[in-house]
C-alpha cells in the first residue's frame, strides 16, 4: 500500500494525503517524521512552481493540504518540534496598501523552506518595519505592495531603515503588482522577486552569503 | 426600408451601433471644432477596431482611475464626498491632455452612499484607508463553498437578496426575505410579507431609500460629465461593463482562494455556476450598448492572468464561458473592449480563437510584439504604457517607449495606444509627452 506522503502531497492528492497521514499516526509513527515528509512534498511543489509546471492555485492548494496534515499531527507532538531555522525575515505589505494574498503566499513558501518569518500584516507603518528589524535582528526584509502608491511607501521604508543605521545590516527584497528594475532602483531595494519562488531563491542566496 | 434589429446580421448590428455613436444625434456640440474632433475621433476608433480601413492615425487613450483628482490638487476623499467637484475635475483632465476618448467619471463612487449601505467589499478614503489614497478591495468568501447548488438554482435571488445581505452591512436583513414565487392565490398571500413588518427589515428598507436618494444626488453631479465632455468632442470608449463568469465568482463571490479550491474540490459545480451566469452577463452588455447607442462594452479581466491559472485550468475553467459571453455580445453587434490586466503572455494563442474585427484587447504586462502577431491578427490591440514609465520614468523614456510601441504595434492599423493599468498619481509631463508623441508619430501615411 502506498504510504508515500511526500509524492501524494506533491501531486496534490488531498484526500489520499490526509488518509496517509491519519493511517501513519494510528500506526504509532513519529509525528515529526510525518511532518518532515509533508515538508519534503512541499519542496517538490516549490520546485515545480519554479519550473512553471505548477502555478499559484497549486501553491495555494498545497498549502491547504499541508495545513490539514499539520493540524492532524500537532496534537501528537510531544516536544517542541522546532527544526533549525535558516534565518529570520521581516515581511509585510507596506503603508497604505492592504493587499495580502501575494504576501501570504510568499510568507508561506519562505516558512515551508525553513525561514522564521515575522509577518507584520498589511498597511504596515514605516516605523513598525524598523522596530521589528531591531527587535529580531533579521538580516532580510520583504516589502510587498500591489498599488502604485506602494512604490513611495517602499522607498520611505528603505530610507527609514537607512536612517536607523540598519541599511548595511539587511537585504531588502520587494514584490507585488508592477515590479521592474526601475521600481527597484527607485525604492532603493536590493532586488525584486517576480513570484514566490523567486523570493525564496533570493532569501536562500542572501542567507548563504551572510 | 430599414431592417428590424432582430433581422440584422451581427455585422449589420455592429455597423448600426457604430453609426449611431458617430452621428451623435441630439448632441449639442460646444463648437464646430468640437463636432469635427468628435467625428474624427469616433471614425478613427471605429477603423482601428474593425480592421477593415486604416485609420488616419493611431488613437490614443488615457484610462485614469483617480488621476484627475490628483491632477487638480484634490484627494480621492474630496471627490468621493463632494460630488459637485467630480464633473469639473474630470473635465479639466481630459481638456488639458486631449486624448481621443474618455471613460466617464464614475470612478469616484459616492462616499456617503457607501457609508449608508456599509459596503464591506472595499475600504475607501477616510474609511479604512487614508483620505489621500485610493479605494482598495477586500476579498472574502461572500458565497460559501457549500452553496453552489443553491446558487445554481436561485441565481437571481442570490444576487438580489443573499449576496447584498453579506456585502452591505445595512442590508443584512434582506437575506431573510422569501422570494414571491409562492404567491399564487388568495390563500396565504400575506405570509411572505410578514418579515417586512419587522424592525430589522424595515431598518434595511429605510437604509435602501436613503441610499437611493444619495445615489440620485451623486448621478445628478457626476452624470453631467457625460453631456459636457461629449459637447467638447470626446467620445466615450465604453458605455457599460460586463465580466467573465470566472471573475464574477472569483472577485465578488468566492474570493481568490475560494475559487482556486473550487477548481480542485468541486470543478463541475464551478463550471455549472459559470454557465448559469452567462445570459445575465451577456444581457448586461447588450442592454447598455443599445441604451446608449454605442457598441463598446468594457470587460476587465482579473483571475485568468499569467501565473494565476495553468494553461489547462485557463482552457477548462476561464476561457469557455468567457468566450461564449464575447460571442453572445458580438452576435448583438457589441464590441467587447477587453482589459487583460496583469500578463497574458501565456494566453495569446488561446484567445486568438475569435471572429475578426469584433473585439479589442487592452494589454498591461503582455509582450506587445507577440500580441500583435497572435491576437492582433483578429482583434484590435491596445496598450501598454507601463506603470513604472508613468510614475518614476523620465519624460524621454516615456517618449522612447511610445515610439517603440508605435513601431511594433502600429503597422497596418488595429492598434490603440493606452496605459496598461489604471493610474492615480503619475508624472503629468509624461502623460502629455505620450499623447503628443502619438499625435506626431502615429499618423498613417
Amino acid at each position: 500500500m502506498a504510504k508515500d506522503l511526500v509524492n501524494t502531497l506533491a501531486d496534490l492528492k488531498e484526500q489520499e494525503a490526509i488518509k496517509i497521514a491519519k493511517d501513519r499516526l494510528s500506526a504509532g509513527e513519529d509525528p515529526l517524521k510525518i511532518l518532515e515528509d509533508a515538508k519534503k512534498g512541499m519542496e517538490i511543489v516549490g520546485q515545480r512552481f519554479a519550473s512553471s509546471e505548477y502555478f499559484i492555485p497549486d501553491l495555494v492548494y498545497s498549502g491547504e493540504i499541508l495545513k490539514a496534515v499539520t493540524e492532524l499531527v500537532k496534537p501528537r507532538l510531544t516536544k517542541t518540534a522546532e527544526s533549525k531555522k535558516l534565518g529570520k525575515i521581516v515581511f509585510g505589505t507596506v503603508a497604505g496598501d492592504i493587499h495580502d494574498i501575494g504576501k501570504d503566499i510568499v510568507v508561506f513558501m519562505l516558512d515551508v523552506n525553513g525561514f522564521e518569518v515575522h509577518d507584520l500584516g498589511v498597511d504596515v507603518p514605516v516605523q513598525k518595519f524598523v522596530d521589528k528589524i531591531k527587535e529580531t535582528g533579521a538580516p532580510i526584509v520583504g516589502l510587498s505592495g500591489f498599488l502604485a502608491l506602494a512604490f513611495d511607501s517602499m522607498k520611505e521604508t528603505v530610507e527609514a531603515i537607512k536612517a536607523a543605521g540598519l541599511r548595511d545590516k539587511v537585504k531588502v527584497m520587494i514584490g507585488g503588482g508592477q515590479m521592474s528594475d526601475e521600481i527597484k532602483n527607485y525604492t532603493g531595494a536590493d532586488a525584486y522577486g517576480k513570484d514566490a519562488m523567486a523570493g525564496v531563491t533570493l532569501a536562500k542566496k542572501w542567507i548563504g552569503a551572510s | 426600408m430599414e431592417k428590424k434589429w432582430e433581422e440584422m446580421t451581427s455585422d449589420e448590428k455592429q455597423e448600426t451601433l457604430f453609426q449611431r455613436w458617430i452621428s451623435a444625434e441630439g448632441v449639442k456640440f460646444a463648437s464646430p471644432e468640437a463636432e469635427k474632433l468628435y467625428k474624427e475621433r469616433t471614425t478613427r476608433f471605429k477603423n482601428a477596431l474593425q480592421l477593415k480601413t486604416l485609420p488616419d492615425r493611431i488613437p490614443v487613450f488615457l484610462i485614469p482611475s483617480l488621476a484627475p483628482a490628483y491632477y487638480a490638487g484634490l484627494t480621492p476623499h474630496d471627490v468621493m464626498y463632494n460630488y459637485e467637484k467630480i464633473t469639473p475635475t474630470w473635465k479639466k483632465f481630459y481638456m488639458d491632455f486631449q486624448p481621443d476618448a474618455h471613460g466617464g467619471a464614475f470612478v469616484p463612487s459616492p462616499g456617503k452612499f457607501l457609508e449608508i449601505v456599509d459596503f464591506k467589499l472595499y475600504k475607501w478614503p477616510g474609511h479604512g484607508v487614508s483620505k489621500e489614497t485610493t479605494y482598495q478591495c477586500i476579498e472574502g468568501e461572500y458565497m460559501r463553498a457549500d452553496e453552489y447548488d443553491f446558487f445554481i438554482h436561485n441565481v437571481l435571488y442570490f444576487f438580489n437578496n443573499v449576496w447584498p445581505s453579506r456585502v452591505f452591512g445595512a442590508l443584512e436583513p434582506l437575506g431573510m426575505l422569501p422570494h414571491l414565487a409562492g404567491v399564487t392565490e388568495m390563500y396565504g398571500v400575506s405570509l411572505p410579507f410578514i418579515p417586512y413588518g419587522t424592525p430589522p427589515v424595515q431598518a434595511a428598507l429605510k437604509a435602501l431609500m436613503e441610499a437611493g436618494n444619495e445615489a440620485v444626488k451623486w448621478i445628478g453631479a457626476a452624470g453631467a460629465f457625460g453631456m459636457e465632455i461629449i459637447a467638447e468632442g470626446f467620445p466615450a470608449y465604453q458605455v457599460g461593463v460586463t465580466k467573465a463568469p470566472f471573475d464574477v465568482i472569483g472577485d465578488t463571490l468566492r474570493g481568490t482562494k475560494g475559487i482556486m479550491m473550487d477548481m480542485y474540490r468541486q470543478p463541475d459545480k464551478l463550471i455549472a455556476a459559470m454557465e448559469v451566469l452567462m445570459p445575465t452577463f451577456i444581457k448586461l452588455g447588450v442592454d447598455s450598448a443599445k441604451q446608449y447607442g454605442c457598441p463598446l462594452i468594457f470587460m476587465p479581466l482579473h483571475k485568468g492572468a499569467d501565473g494565476f491559472l495553468s494553461d489547462e485550468q485557463f482552457k477548462k475553467f476561464y476561457w469557455p464561458t468567457f468566450r461564449d459571453i464575447i460571442l453572445g455580445l458580438v452576435d448583438e453587434g457589441v464590441v467587447p473592449f477587453i482589459w487583460a490586466e496583469g500578463g497574458y503572455n501565456s494566453r495569446l494563442e488561446v484567445i486568438q480563437d475569435l471572429p475578426k474585427g469584433k473585439t479589442a484587447w487592452l494589454f498591461d504586462q503582455t509582450d506587445m510584439a507577440r500580441a500583435k502577431k497572435t491576437i492582433g491578427k483578429v482583434a484590435c490591440i491596445a496598450g501598454n504604457m507601463p506603470m513604472d514609465m508613468l510614475t518614476v520614468g523620465s519624460t524621454q523614456e516615456a517618449i522612447d517607449y511610445t515610439k517603440r510601441l508605435i513601431d511594433v504595434c502600429g503597422k497596418d492599423g488595429g492598434y490603440i495606444l493606452a496605459n496598461g493599468a489604471f493610474f492615480d498619481e503619475v508624472k503629468w509631463d509624461n502623460l502629455r509627452a505620450i499623447v503628443d508623441t502619438v499625435k506626431k508619430f502615429g499618423v498613417y501615411k
